[in-house]
């Protein structure tokens, strides 16, 4: 197997394996999301609105063999949104063909791949582009090509993976809530005269062990985080995304003893207008049948470092953060998860809650809010100010 | 469900050497025997493959159905692996489970969550806990191993066609859910035919009975439906079986991290 001319070898491997083999079973199943949000407070600029009706589709093809060495699985995603036609958008979430062996795995083709631990930031976590017009969370990834070959040793899981296209991200448009308040340009700049074809390569080690869980990773390619950069474009200020290369070292580790998890992601990224160090760290511990009934109760608490100071471009450079989740362990398979952020450098606090539950096989509800309260410009979240929302959601499975 | 350590064998030896000299077995001694015993005749199945239909009945007789697949790796020297899929509800479909059971110390478990492409190491210690909203618990879920309970023999008693060994087992770990189990074990092939759980305070709370045991590989009896009723609260769950594998090559590569978030 060689690297050199993954297309012409994947393209062989496909085939090959579209040929010859009989594939037991096609198996379609998704989602269709029904959302609409309403917004508590007077809109930052006068094209914004204050509630918003969205729908989307997401269904799934999953291929498998007979002896499951080789799986294809397919799915695209589709929102239509009322107010902003950057929400109104489609992409292939996974298309990939996955081929196993005893002891490696090769995972071709569009694909998510997370690697974080902690609950609120996940800095190690840089394969996939954020889908930000999703959710403003940064949970939502567009589909990443790559190559990955997966190699299960002694020492641990071995991945390794080959990058060939970059996806920019996306961001809501200025009717869009919550906005960056101006129009972010479709027109973005590379440091790579590759631009999105720069070629990223990344390594990652995981082992665990019987109370620990570590991982050492390491990617060099294009940074998924743009330098935004205020610009005019037609006359009209826009923010303007500029991708530079960089390479990040990261390691996780996550420690389990009895009803604790202690929780590690750090970082250090070198690019060409940044070299810094970041730490998310934290706990989560878990009472078990809170007052002598079935719902457990976790009570989370991370802080976020940047080595940049007030400069980082993240929102998470010396924040602090607290969290319960209920788990209601009852047949709708009630969930609720609270969390409230306060950043120690701006003095700003947001508050985030969701909260989910089951109506039937077919059907489950679910609601979101955020609140952010935010008085100094400089902190990145402040645009959100004006955004406070709550949101319901109607999922029907099929 | 296999002899865990070597240093249990040799208890099992001496043990039936012993009681071939002195005849006067104490209730203790004669209580883990017989679940030596089961133990014993349930070992060697090396890997498992199953589907299973989980049906949750509230008091009013209103019905909600989970669809679980199982695959599970006998371990020699320690607890089994075992990966589990979630079909059914629909919202969790594609959920998997990944265990490593021990005898000693806390499970080893990890959870694939699909929508966020997302393994999470999760904590074991939550033994009491209900799985899936049902009326079986975490530690009900999970394999049984001997050195995980001390025993006492009750009594012997007809069970239908068939004659039980009745065992109670005492659950040594804290977290436990319940102060004692009580066993029917058929004397002819040492088949688990009843269980009746007690609570913390030491009343009944539920009974667990096994109907339509079939035999596999020549060797393991499985029962095809397993029914939990909770006399408290009223509720009931049934357990449907299909499609017993047994010895179909699994290995600890269908056990791991990579083959967790490939589960479909």
């Amino acid at each position: 197997m060689s690297f050199q001319q993954p297309a012409r070898f994947l393209t062989a491997a496909l085939f090959s394996a579209a040929i010859n083999t009989a594939w037991a079973d096609i198996e379609f199943s998704g989602k269709v999301d029904l959302e609409a949000s309403l917004f508590s407070e007077t809109a930052s600029h006068s094209q914004q609105k204050d509630s918003n009706l969205s729908v989307l589709i997401q269904p799934q093809w999953v291929w498998q063999d007979e002896d499951q060495n080789n799986l294809v699985q397919f799915s695209p995603m589709l929102r239509v949104d009322q107010n902003d036609s950057n929400r109104s958008h489609g992409d292939i979430r996974e298309l990939y063909w996955i081929h196993v062996q005893n002891d490696w795995e090769l995972r071709t083709g569009l694909r998510k791949e997370f690697w974080g631990v902690t609950e609120f930031q996940h800095l190690v976590d840089v394969i996939n582009q954020t889908d930000q017009v999703e959710n403003v969370s940064g949970e939502e990834k567009l589909g990443q090509p790559m190559v990955n070959l997966s190699l299960i040793r002694e020492t641990g899981i071995w991945d390794f993976y080959l990058l060939p296209s970059f996806r920019e991200r996306t961001f809501a448009s200025i009717e869009g809530r919550p906005s960056y308040g101006l129009n972010v340009s479709k027109n973005a700049t590379y440091e790579s005269s590759d631009k999105d074809r720069h070629l990223d390569a990344a390594i990652r080690w995981s082992q665990n062990f019987d109370w620990l869980d570590l991982s050492l990773s390491a990617f060099k390619g294009t940074n998924r985080e743009p330098v935004l950069k205020a610009s005019l474009e037609n006359g009209q200020a826009v923010l303007v995304p500029h991708y530079e290369q960089m390479t990040q070292f990261g390691g996780t580790a996550q420690v389990i003893e009895g009803d604790w998890l202690l929780k590690l992601e750090l970082i250090y990224r070198d690019s060409s207008s940044t070299q810094y160090s970041a730490i998310q760290t934290g706990f989560e511990y878990t009472l078990y049948a809170i007052a002598d009934s079935d719902i457990d109760l976790g009570l989370i608490s991370e802080y976020g470092w940047d080595e940049r100071g007030k400069s980082a471009t993240s929102i998470m450079q010396n924040d602090l953060f607290g969290g319960l989740r209920f788990a209601f362990n009852d047949e709708a398979g009630t969930e609720i998860l609270a969390g409230v952020g306060r950043d120690l450098d701006f003095d700003t606090t947001s508050f985030s809650a969701e909260a989910s539950q089951r109506l039937n096989n077919d059907w489950k509800i679910s609601g979101e809010m955020r609140m952010v309260e935010a008085n100094n410009r400089a902190d990145p979240l402040y645009s959100f100010r004006k955004d406070d929302y709550i949101k319901g959601t109607l999922s029907w499975y099929f | 469900m296999s002899l865990k350590y070597p240093l249990l064998a040799i208890t099992l030896t001496s043990l039936s050497i012993t009681s071939t000299f002195t005849l006067a077995e104490t209730a203790e001694e004669k209580g883990r025997n017989i679940m030596i015993e089961m133990d014993k005749r349930d070992t060697g199945w090396q890997d498992m493959q199953a589907g299973m239909q989980m049906i949750l009945r509230n008091a009013q007789g209103e019905e909600s159905v989970r669809e679980i697949r199982m695959k599970s790796l006998e371990q020699e020297n320690d607890g089994d692996k075992s990966l589990t899929i979630f079909d059914e509800p629909k919202d969790v479909k594609g959920t998997a489970f990944l265990s490593f059971s021990h005898v000693d110390k806390d499970d080893d478990q990890w959870l694939y969550l699909p929508a966020l492409g997302r393994v999470k190491r999760i904590s074991s210690s939550n033994k009491s806990g209900p799985f899936m909203g049902s009326e079986f618990s975490y530690e009900d879920m999970g394999s049984f191993e001997i050195d995980k309970y001390s025993y006492n023999f009750i009594k012997e008693e007809p069970c239908g066609n068939l004659t039980c060994l009745v065992v109670e087992s005492f659950p040594k770990d804290k977290k436990s859910g319940y102060t004692r189990r009580i066993s029917w074990v058929d004397n002819s092939e040492y088949r688990m035919q009843k269980l009746d759980f007690y609570d913390r305070k030491n009343s009944l709370l539920k009974t667990l009975s096994f109907e339509g045991y079939q035999q596999y590989a020549g060797q393991f009896w499985r029962a095809d439906k397993l029914k939990m009723q909770n006399h408290q609260n009223g509720k009931s769950t049934e357990l449907v079986w299909s499609g017993y594998q047994f010895k179909s090559g699994l290995d600890d590569a269908d056990f791991n991290k990579n083959a967790l978030k490939r589960a479909r």
